[in-house]
């Protein structure tokens, strides 16, 4: 099908799709790596009785002495995860 | 530019299924702008909800990429995702159901999110300096002087740089240009 467009219409289509914010576009690539890292901690939670305890005490402590440093919303989801179950 | 740049979606997502980091960083970058348009654009989302949406989207799509049906089928499943968290991301705000969320809280601008990514396409197929210009220039809100400093071109050069390839991506979606490469659809 052939369309018409004028110059005009060609910028403001243009102009519709800005960037994202970079911070947000590296989070959303990082995905791949903070996936793992979730399933590390739920994985190693389900298994340690005593690393699931301390997680539910205090989750963002007992992750920080573990040498894990996952952002927000990993830390949402393990808390989901294990913490409110 | 990468290896995935100018392939076709059913193929990026093969890749994305079978781990490939860089796969999945075309992927964002393909859609990102894509997803932002239709939280900013086409909802009027506020920066802290449309960030929300922004990440719980990709995570939706990187954990549920086995469940698309058509993998040629990536920009309306993509689309449809977006859609349903900014209905609940208004429904939220509101406190009602996202059902109870009326059509007309998208904008005009919705409809024009779709034909702006066909044009975006288009672009992608353009020479390097046109998609450099032209995306400065709109997308960037750069001025003609910033754009003549940073590309080293004369600044007095730019406007009728702008039109030229304003025109040849006229050309090309109006069918009048075979795509040089990288097309994807």
């Amino acid at each position: 099908m052939s369309r018409v467009f004028d110059e005009e219409r060609l910028g403001v289509l243009l102009r519709l799709l800005r960037p994202a914010p970079m911070g947000w576009v590296r989070a959303a690539q990082e995905l791949p790596s903070a996936r793992l890292v979730f399933d590390q901690i739920v994985e190693r939670a389900e298994a340690d009785v005593a690393f699931r305890a301390a997680l539910i005490t205090d989750l963002e402590h007992a992750l920080a002495a573990e040498g894990y440093e996952p952002d927000r919303r990993v830390l949402d989801e393990i808390r989901a995860r294990i913490v409110d179950q | 530019m990468n290896r995935f740049s100018g392939l076709p979606d059913a193929e990026l997502v093969r890749a994305c299924r079978a781990d490939d980091v860089d796969a999945w960083n075309e992927l964002v970058e393909r859609y990102s702008r894509y997803v932002y348009a239709i939280a900013v654009r086409g909802f009027r989302l506020s920066d802290e909800d449309a960030e929300d949406v922004f990440q719980d989207v990709f995570t939706r799509i990187y954990t549920r990429l086995d469940s698309l049906r058509d993998d040629s089928a990536l920009r309306p499943w993509i689309a449809q995702l977006t859609r349903r968290r900014c209905l609940d991301a208004v429904a939220a705000k509101r406190e009602i159901p996202a059902e109870e969320v009326v059509s007309e809280e998208e904008t005009s601008d919705l409809g024009d999110v779709e034909e702006a990514f066909e044009v975006r396409n288009a672009l992608a197929t353009l020479p390097e300096n046109c998609q450099e210009i032209l995306d400065r220039f709109f997308t960037r809100d750069q001025s003609y002087k910033t754009i003549a400093e940073e590309l080293e071109i004369p600044s007095g050069t730019i406007a009728s740089r702008i039109a030229r390839c304003l025109v040849r991506l006229r050309e090309t979606l109006e069918g009048r240009n075979e795509p040089q490469e990288g097309s994807r659809e």
